[in-house]
């Protein structure tokens, strides 16, 4: 492990470049390698199965685990933030289950719920300060055990991904399709919710929880106009997600800008040319189902 | 055909096993003596009963039309064949000569609707690696997978969409690579409610004609969901009337005229 930091340092610091010089930018480049990959898995999923909402709420539930953790006085209060996180995608999974029809209505109280309550235990303790720091991220909260936990992630995403795609994709399209093909729906949806309830948990100290969706969708979004099938829909996902990524950050060293907000622009512009050189593909489902009827 | 290794029995039927049985592999015509066995089946959902006592056999070659006011419980009958919803009662299979392996019921489904819009990246070879194979739609259709679904497709007049998009298919294309796909593996039981998708009488009427070309050609029992009677009395054998009970069962004609009565 430690030879490997060693040499990840040793390689990035060769570049030529003012960036590669710094440490924290070192780490931070290894984030993204191994972030974007693992964000365009699950974000080409979220945007299929129409969960983009969802995710949007566990982001912003972070707050609450984050004011947990600060109250509780833990040392590393990010474990309350992921405890949270996972709490709130079983729940959610389970009321999606029993009531289809008021999912976004619950969404939206829980996450009306978990912000507040985030915010009013930061400022009871004190800890407004760090409220800013979560709300935006911050390129210096990556560490080298964040980026292990993020490896170990990434390598476990892939594997459900070997085993379990098929069956996802399949869910999205139709539940009782998949049903009737064997995939176990409710485990399966279980299983993604608490996938993404970690991922984007990882992620939010260092990109911000107010945009961890952005980055998380953007990619996905911006690839959907450009594939035609499923395999270049990753492809494109994942080299979206890598270039603004990589281009966000060291851009952000230079404009002294937030490295998430950074990165978050760089996907957007990435939509907007995908949007140019394909406009006809860019519509939502309901422009689609006006049409078919 | 293939048969999705891990393909497990629908949780509300019991198979009964029938140690006559010759083992075929490839699709072939109906034997007549699989026999779908219903007896006194019920759904309750959040303390409301959907269905009551609903008692009927579907025989494999024949088309079973199920028709009914909207609310019916139509759909409801679908899912709990499909092991959706739990049932009270019973459901049966009883395989024929010609049914392939002992324990095995393999129900093809058609949806009413898939959930994708016109721009999502998918093909028609994409549906095929999702429903028909262990490896992942991202490394593409193995060889296996291909031959299936070129087989199925050409069975539905559509082998030269299996590399089109899904929203570039009509609704008619749509439905024919849907149906393709409950073909593969080869189904006993074929359930195919009711299109939502774009799809409009006279493409309706040409979808039943393909059904019914295919019943002959495949040893499965078909069930066909439909708000419209007239619609699907030309190809249906037997009309299952259903309002939550099963109020006329019988020959078009015949439950058109007790239907009339009412």
């Amino acid at each position: 492990m430690h030879f490997l930091s060693e040499f990840w340092h040793s390689l990035i610091g060769a570049l030529p470049w003012d960036w590669a010089h710094y440490g924290y930018m070192r780490l931070a480049l290894l984030a993204v390698f191994l972030a974007a990959p693992l964000f365009a898995l699950i974000g080409t999923q979220v945007v299929g199965l129409r969960l983009v909402f969802f995710s949007d709420t566990l982001g912003h539930a972070a707050l609450a685990g984050l004011g947990i953790g600060v109250v509780a006085r833990l040392a590393e209060p990010w474990w309350a933030m992921l405890a949270w996180a996972v709490a709130i995608a079983l729940l959610m999974t389970w009321v999606q289950r029993r009531s289809r029809a008021a999912a976004d209505t619950v969404l939206g109280v829980f996450m009306a719920f978990s912000v507040a309550l985030g915010i009013m235990l930061l400022s009871r303790s004190g800890q407004s300060n760090r409220l800013v720091t979560y709300l935006i991220g911050d390129v210096l909260g990556i560490t080298g055990h964040g980026l292990a936990g993020l490896a170990v992630v990434l390598m476990v995403a892939i594997a459900l991904a070997w085993r379990w795609f098929n069956a996802l994709a399949l869910t999205g399209l139709n539940a009782s399709l998949a049903g009737s093909r064997g995939v176990r729906v409710a485990w399966v949806q279980t299983g993604f919710a608490l996938l993404v309830a970690v991922a984007v948990t990882m992620v939010i100290p260092w990109i911000g929880l107010l945009l961890i969706n952005a980055f998380l969708v953007l990619p996905a979004a911006a690839a959907r106009m450009l594939a035609r099938d499923t395999r270049q829909y990753l492809v494109w996902a994942a080299s979206i997600a890598l270039t603004a990524g990589v281009g966000g950050l060291i851009s952000s060293f230079y404009w002294d800008t937030p490295t998430g907000a950074t990165i978050v622009l760089w996907a957007a512009a990435f939509y907007a040319l995908a949007f140019v050189i394909h406009p006809r593909r860019a519509g939502s489902s309901a422009v689609a189902e006006a049409t078919e009827t | 055909m293939i048969t999705p290794p891990g393909l497990p029995l629908p949780i509300n039927f019991v198979i009964v096993p029938n140690d006559t049985l010759v083992n075929v592999e490839a699709p072939h015509a109906p034997c007549g003596a699989c026999l779908t066995h219903v007896r006194n089946l019920g759904v309750q959902l959040s303390g409301q009963i959907v269905l009551e006592d609903l008692s009927f056999d579907l025989r494999c070659g024949e088309i079973t039309a199920l028709v009914g006011p909207n609310g019916a419980g139509k759909t409801t009958l679908l899912r709990a064949l499909l092991g959706e919803v739990p049932i009270s009662g019973s459901c049966q299979f009883h395989g024929g000569p010609g049914h392939p392996t002992r324990r095995r019921l393999v129900i093809g489904y058609v949806p009413q609707r898939l959930g994708f819009d016109r721009a999502a990246p998918l093909t028609v070879a994409d549906l095929f690696a999702l429903t028909a194979g262990r490896q992942p739609a991202f490394l593409g259709l193995s060889d296996t997978v291909r031959a299936a679904a070129d087989t199925s497709l050409a069975e539905v007049d559509a082998a030269h969409l299996l590399n089109r998009r899904l929203g570039d298919l009509s609704g008619g294309e749509l439905q024919r690579v849907l149906l393709a796909l409950s073909l593969s593996p080869s189904p006993d039981l074929l359930l195919l409610d009711e299109p939502q998708q774009g799809l409009d009488a006279a493409g309706l009427a040409r979808f039943y004609e393909l059904v019914a070309r295919l019943r002959g050609r495949f040893d499965m029992a078909v069930v066909l969901v439909s708000h419209d009677l007239a619609a699907v009395a030309r190809v249906a054998d037997r009309v299952f009337f259903l309002d939550r009970r099963l109020l006329a069962a019988g020959p078009p004609a015949e439950v058109l005229k007790k239907i009339g009565a009412h």
